[in-house]
């Protein structure tokens, strides 16, 4: 037990190296249009994170992460829109002049402030999601209705989003390449870079503490409310308070990864709350692996990745490939690929090679004996070799049984290896 | 006599015309060990649900420690000090045994300080108390999903005691157990009593036998009879419900 732990440690350790080197060589490598596209899918990232938060470790599936992804995103946009407003007529942002509006609605002024916007793009969010969720989960609303309520959200954020054309611009958005921030273009690569960069260090950064939130004692109260909400009631402790809270966080998460999003974009839209954009981002943690945090950063960039990479390659046909990689998940890795690594996977496979290493020794074994019992009756078979070949066949054939059962042993569950006798209570 | 710890005061409850319990009263003194026997549907479990908060009578009260249970939700219950085991032993699969048992003796139970404090070095020692209690320390790091089904109703009564409630109800704990299993967890019920009030419910008849207690038969919701096991044994009342009602009676 301890060995295979001390493996998987060291699995996981490489595992990060890698990632991080990946990060730090990737703006040297990549050329801009692909380090902006890492820098996004890794803003995506953070959003899976939350939703693995909510969904793999308290078992809470919300199919409108995209209302506070959005909302993010708007703040963000906001801000950018405003600083730049200076120069132009009236002092508010251009599209207002499309709709001949004179005066800057109220709620645009404190996005006026950096420090307000920098609040904001998680606070907002994280406050919404709280009270939203707070009065779901008071209700012991659960299951498979809160995902149907959350879904039901997002459809009434973004059918008000789509409308407002005097207050957010409506189905156009906001744009954000032409405006500055420090004097450059957010659109230039000089910045874009740096956008990368903030963006790789917020994700890990999140990354730290989450798992510093399910490692605890707080993390087992989670695991507890997926496993037996009821239960957890009689143990003395509230389920809502604890859901409340980090459905707050997850929306607080969504709000930064939709802000990192929109710089680097280019615009916040109406079209992050479509339906199926928040359902990818529920496929993205399922693939990579629910209830684990490094499968939900990977489920997110390597899949957005394939993404554009196909979409390149063959147009129209993503979908296909997202519709067969999510049955696959849900039908062959139940637990997502890292959860597959983690648990029984591996072991149960390298337990099934050893078996067809075994049988094909046993039938080799087989054959080899009947050529040395025909070579013996018929003697001028022997000068043929057939008695040679019949005893390289035993010999490969008893090599592959020791490796089969070797394999088969490294898999067998731990209780026979540490000799351990069964404790009765 | 010393005031009740828990009271039960004329509970019914209904669900939709259907009487689950009618006019039940009951009360446990401290440090009491009662039995509480009954034939299937005669509202054991929903008497349970009842004192827990699960369930809100149409009437009646229930009183622990000179305050209504009524209206409040279950983990304020739960933390007033009732601990309740199930039927069928819920322990929280995914975690450890150690973990499950470091879930029942934190305490506060707040999201902040499981955040942001550490087990004391006394709960730690607990846990490891409960686990040689019922001789799960070389399972300390197993998920809990894995344990047999008599580890895993002990676990759960490891779990009650570790949440130090007052009064304890214990739903059939030697439901599936060996016999050794059934006469090890009645020498564990015997000694939680005295230090908190411990109620059990439990078909197995051996078994109550074991317990010495005072027993009450409920039937139809209502209390039939409080007695010895003996005495009990000996009503006819008793026996005619555990044999059946005859047709004339049924109406």
């Amino acid at each position: 037990m301890f060995q295979s732990l001390q493996q998987r440690r060291w699995l996981l350790v490489c595992l990060w190296v890698l990632i991080v080197a990946a990060i730090v060589a990737a703006p040297a490598i990549l050329p801009v249009f692909r380090l902006n596209l890492l820098g996004r899918f890794l803003s995506l990232a953070i959003v899976a994170l939350g939703i693995d938060l909510i969904w793999g470790f308290t078992g809470l599936l919300s199919l409108g992460q995209g209302i506070f992804f959005a909302l993010g995103g708007y703040a963000a946009a906001m801000y950018l829109q405003l600083s730049n407003a200076g120069d132009l007529p009236n002092g508010i942002p251009e599209f207002f002049g499309l709709y001949g509006v004179k005066e800057l609605p109220f709620f645009w002024h404190p996005f006026a402030s950096p420090w307000f916007t920098l609040v904001a793009i998680w606070l907002i969010p994280g406050v919404l999601a709280g009270v939203l969720g707070g009065l779901v989960f008071r209700n012991r609303i659960k299951g498979v209705y809160f995902s149907i309520l959350t879904q039901a959200a997002l459809l009434v954020f973004y059918n008000f989003f789509n409308g407002q054309q005097k207050l957010i611009n409506g189905t156009n958005g906001l744009q954000t390449p032409a405006t500055k921030l420090f004097g450059q273009y957010v659109g230039s690569d000089l910045m874009q870079r740096w956008f990368f960069w903030v963006t790789a260090v917020v994700v890990i950064l999140i990354w730290a503490l989450l798992r510093w939130v399910v490692r605890g004692r707080f993390g087992d109260v989670l695991i507890a409310i997926r496993d037996d909400e009821p239960r957890l009631r009689f143990a003395g402790y509230n389920p809502t308070l604890f859901k409340t809270l980090v459905f707050g966080l997850a929306g607080a998460l969504a709000g930064i990864g939709g802000a990192l999003y929109t710089v680097q974009s280019g615009s916040a839209s109406p079209q992050f709350m479509e339906v199926p954009m928040s359902i990818d981002m529920v496929i993205w943690v399922a693939v990579g692996g629910r209830g684990t945090l490094v499968g939900a950063i990977l489920g997110a960039v390597v899949i957005n990745f394939a993404k554009s990479l196909v979409s390149e390659a063959l147009p129209e046909s993503w979908l296909f490939i997202q519709g067969g990689l999510f049955i696959l998940v849900v039908t062959a890795l139940p637990e997502g690929v890292i959860g597959w690594f983690r648990g029984e996977g591996p072991g149960n496979w390298l337990n099934r090679l050893g078996y067809c290493l075994n049988i094909l020794g046993n039938w080799l074994i087989r054959w080899g004996n009947a050529l040395i019992r025909q070579s013996t009756a018929f003697p001028w078979l022997n000068s043929l070799g057939i008695n040679t070949l019949g005893n390289w066949l035993i010999g490969w054939g008893h090599a592959l049984n020791s490796v089969g059962i070797v394999r088969r042993i490294g898999t067998y569950p731990r209780l026979e290896l540490e000799g351990q006798v069964e404790v009765q209570p | 006599m010393r005031s009740a710890l828990l009271e039960l005061r004329q509970i019914t409850v209904s669900f939709d015309g259907f009487l689950a319990l009618r006019d039940l009263n009951l009360s446990l003194q401290p440090g009491e060990l009662r039995a509480v026997i009954g034939p299937n549907g005669a509202g054991k479990t929903t008497f349970l649900d009842v004192i827990t908060g699960k369930t809100a009578p149409t009437d009646g009260d229930v009183v622990f420690k000179g305050r209504s249970l009524l209206g409040r939700p279950e983990h304020r219950i739960a933390r007033l000090g009732i601990g309740r085991k199930f039927q069928s032993p819920r322990v929280f699969e995914k975690l450890s045994v150690q973990e499950n048992l470091a879930l029942a003796v934190s305490r506060p139970k707040q999201p902040w300080s499981l955040l942001f404090q550490r087990l004391t070095a006394g709960q730690r020692d607990q846990v490891h108390h409960l686990m040689s209690i019922v001789n799960l320390q070389n399972r300390a790091d197993w998920a809990a999903g894995s344990l047999s089904h008599g580890q895993k109703q002990w676990l759960e009564i490891a779990m009650l005691v570790g949440q130090d409630p007052d009064l304890l109800l214990v739903d059939e704990p030697v439901a599936g157990l060996t016999d050794e299993e059934t006469d090890l967890t009645a020498d564990l019920l015997k000694s939680l009593a005295g230090d908190h009030t411990v109620l059990v419910i439990e078909h197995d008849m051996e078994f109550i036998r074991r317990l010495e207690s005072p027993v009450t038969v409920l039937h139809q919701g209502h209390v039939l009879c409080e007695g010895t096991m003996d005495q009990v044994q000996a009503d006819p009342r008793v026996i005619e419900v555990y044999l059946g009602t005859s047709e004339e009676e049924n109406g």
